[in-house]
């Protein structure tokens, strides 16, 4: 079997995590720089929330996917992507219903960028994972319900 | 060895002549016997499946459950039917020996009358017979093949390993094996199996980068024709077992890496694909629906004795769907005709193996023995003496569960127990002596401490919930597999066809309502959380014997049973 990644960058010795990652070219520095919302990840629901994005009444289309497991093995770092195959998309947006503020993500894509990004949230409880999509100016959305159990009694 | 007919026909003699009374009339059972492994090859490709041993090398009883209840549309669907529906449903006769491998009906009596089923040393005559008429099959474990007795949690699975290498597997995959830590299912890969067995899971990934963990395929030449066998582990196995115990390794059901893996072995000139899968069977059904290019998935994990395929159709055409029981019970045989670099046509029989029926291979015999032997006094034990049938399998309660349950409730002097809804367990017999041997296979496992919660009642109810939708979510991807966990002290109401958080009611305790805000002590075993497992706490089954010890006959005793709420006429329950 190949070498994993973990062994590869266990092997890498004193070059950093993130010193490896730039060197590969994965991270610029000069990524994660857009404009912070603050009022769309203070909001408390769904409609602020889409109201604060200005996502207010975004038509669900089968454009976008998410990517995510059903139930997640761990509710604190539950690995969540979306990917869309439509040209010229703006912003992705990642909403979890039921959490105390829904907005977890929101990634603002420059022009010719691949619509596919990938993150970990957190989670409390069973809900719908909402990704709300900006392109050519108008908003889209779909959504997955993504179970958090308490586990155990399996099998 | 192999075996031919009229080597049946003597064991049976010898049978007869001992006082076994197949069907109290010899020449027909011999018939049915003979005809049982009477199996014309068919085909140029044949595999051999077997899953979820549970460790069991020697033969056992194991009665089929007489509730497993389907919800939505998989209500009356293959596996969710019991009984003389299951009979009626696959067209097999009552009172012959197969009502009595593939259903519960007349247990006690139908086990005395053809005995013990499975047990390694039956099974490797099996094998072998097999491999012989079909030159070229393959023996395919589905997992949960580690784990179950207690010779293999004290061998740390070393009596599996060496078992499962004698009996000639070829490949497998996993679930309950990964209970023994990452480094040991990686050191048995490595160092055991290097160049004899080939674990394959197409669904593991490292938790950080999400590369490989294991080959997700191995394509393997029968007869001149290319065969993929894709493994797929239980997807919730970090879920519905210890996270802490495969940390860095992440499931799911993941049939979108599926697909890719079925087009590449294709491209890789696979011309027929198989999907070895621990899903169990309606997340099998599912995923047979949305991934293209599979002609049969071989499953497992929810212990479903399946005696034919489910054909199921898809955009890539179509896909059987099979289920291979538990205990070693059963031997899955399919025989596929490929022409023309495809699939064209199938044979396929779940047989089920009859101790008394086949004649233990010498060499496998051998090394059963030499491996117990070490333990052979501890595990024979003898804790006390059970008047009544005890057996685990069925949705809701069993009455090993009841005992266990009972023994909880008595030794951590607690209002309620919660005993795990495990699908594993042997069925002991009405006058049977209850050793640690029987003990272990109820509660063998690596994380097997008894703990005492204080809990509210919303806490509780929160947890019968959880549980409850594992079990009865009408999508079958947010399914876990197991049963409903047991309970003890408590009466409640449970609708299957409610929603998430709605299908448990009227929660008792000695007839008064529970009380939300209310604190309740609670007793279990077999906590997931790494916490619990720092704080350690008295093996279960060191509380068990105590507790049978004590009571030195065990009386037959009443299950404590939900009512059900709309599941009238399902052929789900007896």
């Amino acid at each position: 079997m190949n070498m994993q990644r973990r062994e590869a960058l266990k092997a890498g010795g004193g070059l950093g995590l993130f010193g490896l990652l730039a060197a590969a070219g994965l991270i610029t520095p000069s990524q994660a720089r857009a404009e912070w919302n603050k009022s769309a990840f203070d909001a408390k629901t769904i409609e602020e929330t889409l109201k604060a994005l200005g996502a207010t009444g975004a038509q669900s289309s089968t454009d976008i996917q998410i990517t995510a497991p059903d139930i997640a093995e761990n509710g604190a770092v539950v690995p969540v992507g979306v990917v869309s195959a439509l040209a010229g998309v703006e912003v992705i947006a990642l909403l979890i219903e039921k959490n105390p503020n829904p907005l977890a993500a929101s990634f603002t894509l420059p022009a010719g960028t691949e619509a596919s990004v990938q993150t970990r949230v957190k989670m409390g409880q069973t809900s719908d994972v909402i990704a709300v999509v900006k392109v050519g100016g108008k908003f889209i959305m779909t959504k997955k319900e993504i179970k958090v159990t308490l586990g155990g009694c399996g099998g | 060895m192999s075996m031919n007919r009229r080597d049946f026909l003597q064991v049976l003699a010898v049978a007869a002549a001992g006082g076994l009374s197949l069907h109290s009339n010899p020449s027909e059972a011999a018939k049915a016997a003979t005809r049982m492994y009477d199996l014309p090859r068919f085909g140029n490709v044949s595999l051999l499946h077997m899953t979820d041993c549970h460790a069991q090398l020697l033969p056992i009883h194991f009665r089929e459950p007489d509730v497993n209840l389907g919800i939505g549309p998989m209500a009356g669907q293959v596996p969710h039917l019991v009984g003389d529906k299951l009979l009626r449903h696959f067209g097999i006769r009552p009172g012959t020996p197969e009502a009595h491998a593939f259903t519960y009906l007349d247990f006690v009596k139908a086990a005395k009358t053809y005995g013990k089923v499975g047990g390694f040393a039956h099974l490797a005559t099996l094998v072998k017979q097999l491999k012989a008429s079909r030159p070229g099959a393959l023996l395919l474990d589905g997992g949960d093949t580690w784990q179950g007795s207690g010779l293999a949690l004290w061998t740390n699975a070393q009596d599996m390993v060496d078992a499962c290498k004698a009996l000639t597997v070829d490949v497998m995959t996993l679930h309950w094996e990964a209970t023994y830590g990452e480094a040991r299912v990686k050191e048995i890969e490595e160092k055991d199996f290097k160049g004899t067995v080939d674990i394959v899971a197409q669904n593991i990934k490292t938790a950080d980068f999400g590369d490989p963990v294991f080959k997700p395929y191995v394509i393997r030449n029968i007869n001149g024709v290319a065969v993929a066998i894709i493994g797929q582990a239980f997807p919730y196995t970090p879920i519905a077992n210890p996270r802490w115990q495969v940390p860095n390794w992440s499931y799911g059901i993941q049939d979108d890496n599926l697909q890719k893996v079925v087009d590449e072995a294709r491209a890789a000139g696979a011309q027929a694909v198989v999907v070895l899968s621990h899903n169990g069977m309606d997340v099998d059904l599912k995923m047979a629906s949305r991934v293209r290019g599979v002609d049969a998935i071989l499953g497992g994990h929810t212990h479903d004795g399946v005696p034919a395929p489910v054909i199921v159709k898809n955009a890539g055409g179509q896909t059987l769907v099979t289920n291979a029981g538990s205990n070693g019970k059963y031997l899955g045989v399919l025989d596929l005709e490929v022409k023309g670099g495809k699939v064209t046509d199938f044979r396929y029989k779940l047989l089920p193996v009859f101790a008394n029926l086949i004649p233990a291979d010498p060499a496998m015999d051998a090394l059963i023995k030499k491996m117990r032997a070490p333990y052979e006094g501890k595990l024979a034990e003898k804790l006390a003496v059970s008047e009544g049938l005890l057996y685990r399998r069925g949705n809701f309660n069993g009455s090993w569960d009841q005992l266990i349950l009972d023994a909880l409730l008595a030794e951590k002097n607690a209002e309620i127990a919660f005993s795990p809804g495990f699908r594993w367990g042997t069925s002991l017999l009405p006058g049977d002596t209850i050793r640690m041997e029987h003990l272990l296979d109820q509660t063998a496992i690596t994380y097997p401490w008894t703990t005492v919660t204080m809990m509210t009642g919303e806490q509780i109810k929160t947890v019968l919930e959880d549980v409850c939708d594992n079990l009865f979510n009408p999508d079958p991807y947010y399914q876990q597999g197991g049963d409903m966990v047991r309970v003890g002290g408590l009466e409640y109401t449970c609708d299957p066809m409610g929603r998430m958080g709605g299908r448990i009611s009227d929660m008792r305790l000695g007839g008064k309502l529970l009380e939300a805000g209310k604190t309740y002590k609670v007793a279990g075993w077999a906590p997931v959380s790494e916490d619990a497992a720092k704080a350690g706490g008295e093996a279960v089954w060191d509380l068990v014997a105590r507790y049978l010890k004590g009571q030195k006959v065990i009386r037959s005793r009443p299950l404590n049973l939900p009512a059900l709420k709309g599941m009238a006429g399902n052929p789900g329950m007896a």
